[in-house]
């Protein structure tokens, strides 16, 4: 029989994904543990392993096809001696056996649906609201419903929408979404998102939203939006950390080279242990109280804002932070976190100290409660027994969320984490 | 003098103002509802109920006349016309008695007096020119509400010329009856007063009877009203009346120039109404009054901060229905409830309860193409439909007019039997933006009159099955 490789659902909140190569060709030979083509979901790309046999007969999604919904079929395997005749009833037929490796799901997740193609898939994988004659109106322009905003009731998108959208210019749809109509005539500004578009407004390239683009937008949004943010700034001295980073990297000879930053993972997680309401969750259930400190660390790569996580950093060495970190950050740089890499996590910290920022405020990664800024260390003027003195100072920024962590527990985590990086020996206990 | 303070007063206790009032009180306002007459309004006790209950009188004398083609032979029926009028009222008075437990249910504040505006959110309350109490509120919601349109020389005197309110406690059935006007209020009364004898002659100015519908509605009507032996005379203008000790004589300018003397016994003005807007304050206020009505932004606003004004006194469509959403909008966007949005005019349907029924939403035909549409229209006569037959009631037909592009349903408009009744049906449709797709695959059951909805829609996609 026929088997039909499906889009493998990479994390349990994946909805759709880009195809983004396929590592084999029609007619080639598949064997179990080939690598049949390159996924990339929101967070990073990923290889779809074969394990099956068989020739690789059919390739139904094209590479680089955008928005393929999970468990959509992708391509059909034969199995020796099978007949090429079998293939079209294999298309016909609903895709029952995802032959590709697929993480399951996790357990207490609903597993996504599986949205029809056509379907236009808002960014947040939930139904579009449009009524009939806007859906029509839409697809007789080629007008992308997602680029709309929605003045009907309960935000649903209505004649006079597709109207106005149509007068200042909407977002075409997307390539992959059959369009009945021509698409309207190229205007510079006929690629703007309808409540963006002004007359006055200067050329511009238009990127399109990648997958993990799209994901910090919604999250960062989620936060902002459902997260009441405060924020506690403390001033931290550096001087007898660096003193003991400088000391640990000559010991090690060469064997690992501590940073900053791996000494601030360390002191942020040991401090957790102090004040553990501060290593806290929101959730709709409760607030979830982290039995470890698990630290998101925000890495800037080349695609994107992304959050691998050191596990259980409480309870690691600094040499097994420091290690371990550098792998991650070359795993995000090159697109290869897998999810157990990125997801979960206590507590988030975002160093932009490399760059020279003195001070910021951090968006929140919500479930998280806490999210440190780390601004850079550097020498300022400081009054110590009534004169001044020079010392190397780093302000830090704590961002909470309200619903979960109070001032005085923010100030007391804070209070903790400076005692441990100006006295970095009693973090090593 | 007493002084009280309110978050919101709303003055007049018609559909429009005791709606608004209980909506606010839903949503937890403190509301006072000021009522010079009857709660309910003109709709409920000099409008469309008390119209509805005399038109059910007629129907059952019709119905009663035609008995032999059903079956039944019944000899010597008599009419009691006072008997139909207290029905009439009685039906007024107990919806009147039911407005008011609900106010009460819902702990409105009912004053009874004439509100006037006072300026700066404040009002008073007059009993018989006196002010006897004043308010203070967040915001007000006037909705005072129309009357009948009087034109100079023809003014109602309740004995020889009747407006609708002397029509709705009529003390005789005219041997030769003159409405002036052809709108829903004037084909009402002629049909009721046709229907029980007299020799009625309806004048219209412009060039159709129910100039408002569907051009073919209109001459359906026509065709139907003059079979049941009306006289319409249309594009004529009444240019006086003449009043004799118990008859009237109009004369009338016909549209080929020459002019025609036509005697009645009783005449209906029903030439329109205009808002209630004098002697409430308005001349104080930041409210823009325009030809006898209050001009008013799509949540009701007046110019006049915290003053707001919907339903008749607000302007056209004069329909209860309309005067109710309004009421609702304005007190939900008073109160800052998420999803709150304005009243689509095409999305208001009309009802005339004549024989036969009329009813409509949205675009005409001539108006859709107007407005630069192509069309597609769709027709279906009630001869077509199985339950109009069985009814003995299959006159008329349904017209649905779709955009050729879009799908679109522009309009649908109705004539027959209790199209009043299914008129809603497309009214879910308009507010959904349903396209003829939707309509196409909606089951409707058999056999009903609605079936002829389905129809109508086939039919524009040439597809009718059953004609």
């Amino acid at each position: 029989m026929p088997i039909t490789i499906t889009m493998p659902a990479l994390s349990p909140t994946m909805t759709e994904g880009t195809l983004a190569k396929w590592l084999l060709q029609e007619g080639d030979t598949v064997r179990s543990g080939d690598m049949l083509a390159e996924i990339e979901t929101d967070k990073a790309t990923m290889e779809v392993e074969a394990i099956d046999e068989g020739i690789l007969a059919r390739i139904l999604v094209a590479e680089g096809t955008e928005g393929v919904p999970v468990n959509a079929p992708i391509a059909i395997i034969l199995e020796e001696g099978e007949d090429a005749s079998v293939l079209e009833d294999a298309i016909s037929a609903p895709a029952t056996t995802p032959a590709a490796a697929t993480p399951e799901p996790a357990a207490d997740l609903p597993a996504p649906s599986m949205p029809a193609p056509a379907a236009p898939v808002a960014a947040a994988g939930g139904r579009i609201l449009a009524s009939p004659l806007a859906r029509r109106m839409a697809s007789q322009a080629g007008l992308d419903l997602a680029s709309v905003s929605g003045s009907g009731p309960r935000g649903r998108i209505v004649k006079a929408d597709i109207e106005t959208a149509m007068a200042t210019g909407g977002a075409p749809a997307p390539a992959a979404a059959p369009v009945a109509a021509a698409p309207a005539a190229p205007m510079p500004a006929a690629a703007v998102p309808a409540a963006d578009a002004s007359p006055f407004e200067g050329e511009f390239e238009l990127q399109p939203l990648t997958t993990m683009r799209k994901t910090i937008a919604r999250r960062m949004s989620e936060s902002k939006r459902e997260a009441p943010h405060f924020y506690m700034t403390m001033d931290c001295e550096l001087d007898a950390l660096l003193a003991l980073r400088t000391e640990l990297n000559n010991r090690a000879d060469g064997a690992f080279k501590l940073s900053v930053n791996d000494l601030v993972i360390k002191a942020a997680a040991v401090a957790l242990m102090k004040i553990p309401a501060a290593n806290a969750g929101y959730s709709e259930g409760g607030i979830k109280l982290y039995k470890s400190a698990d630290i998101s660390v925000a890495v800037a790569s080349e695609r994107g804002l992304i959050t691998p996580v050191i596990r259980n950093a409480n309870g690691k060495g600094l040499e097994a932070i420091s290690t371990e970190m550098r792998a991650l950050a070359q795993k995000a740089n090159d697109g290869k976190l897998m999810p157990e890499d990125y997801q979960g996590g206590s507590f988030s910290i975002s160093n932009l100290g490399m760059y020279g920022i003195k001070q910021f405020d951090a968006v929140i990664n919500t479930p998280q409660a806490c999210i440190l800024a780390v601004g850079a260390g550097e020498q300022r003027a400081v009054v110590k027994d009534g004169a001044l003195a020079i010392a190397t100072v780093m302000s830090v920024t704590l961002s909470v969320d309200h619903r979960v962590v109070d001032g005085a527990i923010g100030a007391q985590f804070l209070a903790a984490f400076k005692g441990l990086l100006q006295e970095p020996m009693t973090m090593l206990l | 003098m007493a002084e009280q303070q309110f978050d919101l007063v709303v003055v007049g206790g018609g559909p429009g103002g005791y709606v608004a009032a209980i909506r606010a009180a839903q949503l937890g306002m403190d509301v006072a509802l000021v009522e010079r007459e009857h709660l309910g309004g003109i709709c409920l006790n000099w409008g469309c109920i008390p119209t509805k209950a005399l038109l059910r009188s007629a129907e059952v004398y019709h119905l009663a006349k035609t008995s032999s083609q059903y079956g039944f032979k019944i000899n010597n029926i008599e009419i009691d016309l006072n008997a139909i009028v207290q029905r009439s009222r009685k039906i007024a008075k107990q919806l009147n008695g039911g407005v008011g437990h609900l106010l009460k249910k819902n702990k409105v504040e009912v004053l009874t007096g004439h509100a006037r505006l006072l300026g700066k959110g404040r009002l008073a309350v007059e009993v018989d020119g006196t002010a006897v109490m004043e308010l203070s509120a967040k915001n007000i919601i006037l909705a005072t509400g129309a009357r009948a349109r009087d034109l100079p020389g023809m003014e109602a005197d309740g004995k020889q010329i009747w407006s609708y309110r002397h029509a709705l406690v009529a003390d005789t059935i005219p041997k030769r009856l003159l409405v002036v006007g052809s709108g829903a209020i004037g084909i009402e009364f002629a049909s009721f007063f046709n229907t029980l004898g007299s020799d009625v002659t309806v004048v219209e100015v412009l060039d159709r009877v129910l100039p408002v519908e569907d051009e073919e509605i209109s001459a359906m009507a026509h065709k139907a009203f003059e079979k049941q032996g009306m006289h319409l005379l249309t594009g004529v203008q009444v240019k006086g009346l003449k009043k004799a000790a118990d008859s009237v004589t109009a004369n009338i300018d016909l549209p080929d120039g020459t002019s025609e003397a036509i005697t009645a016994d009783r005449v209906i003005m029903a030439v329109g109404i205009t808002g209630n807007v004098e002697d409430i304050g308005l001349e104080d206020s930041k409210a823009v009054v325009d030809r006898g009505h209050v001009v008013v932004d799509p949540w009701l606003a007046t110019g006049e901060p915290g003053l707001y004004a919907i339903g008749d006194l607000a302007g056209p469509p004069w329909l209860a229905h309309k005067a109710s959403h309004e009421g609702v909008i304005c007190v939900e966007k008073i109160a800052g409830v998420a999803d709150v949005h304005p009243l689509n005019a095409m999305n208001i349907p009309g009802c005339t309860y004549c024989q036969p029924q009329i009813a409509s939403i949205g675009l005409t035909e001539a108006a859709a193409v107007a407005a630069g549409h192509q069309v597609r229209v769709g027709r279906f006569p009630f001869i077509g439909n199985g339950k109009a037959i069985a009814l003995g009631d299959p006159e008329g037909m349904i017209k649905t007019v779709f955009d050729e592009a879009t799908g679109e349903l522009l309009g649908a408009h109705m004539i027959g039997p209790e199209v009043t009744e299914l008129i809603q049906g497309y009214a879910v449709a308009r507010s959904m933006e349903s396209t003829e797709a939707e309509l196409l695959h909606t089951v409707f059951p058999h056999p009903t009159l609605s079936e002829a909805m389905h129809e109508s829609v086939l039919d524009a996609m040439g597809r009718a099955i059953h004609f």
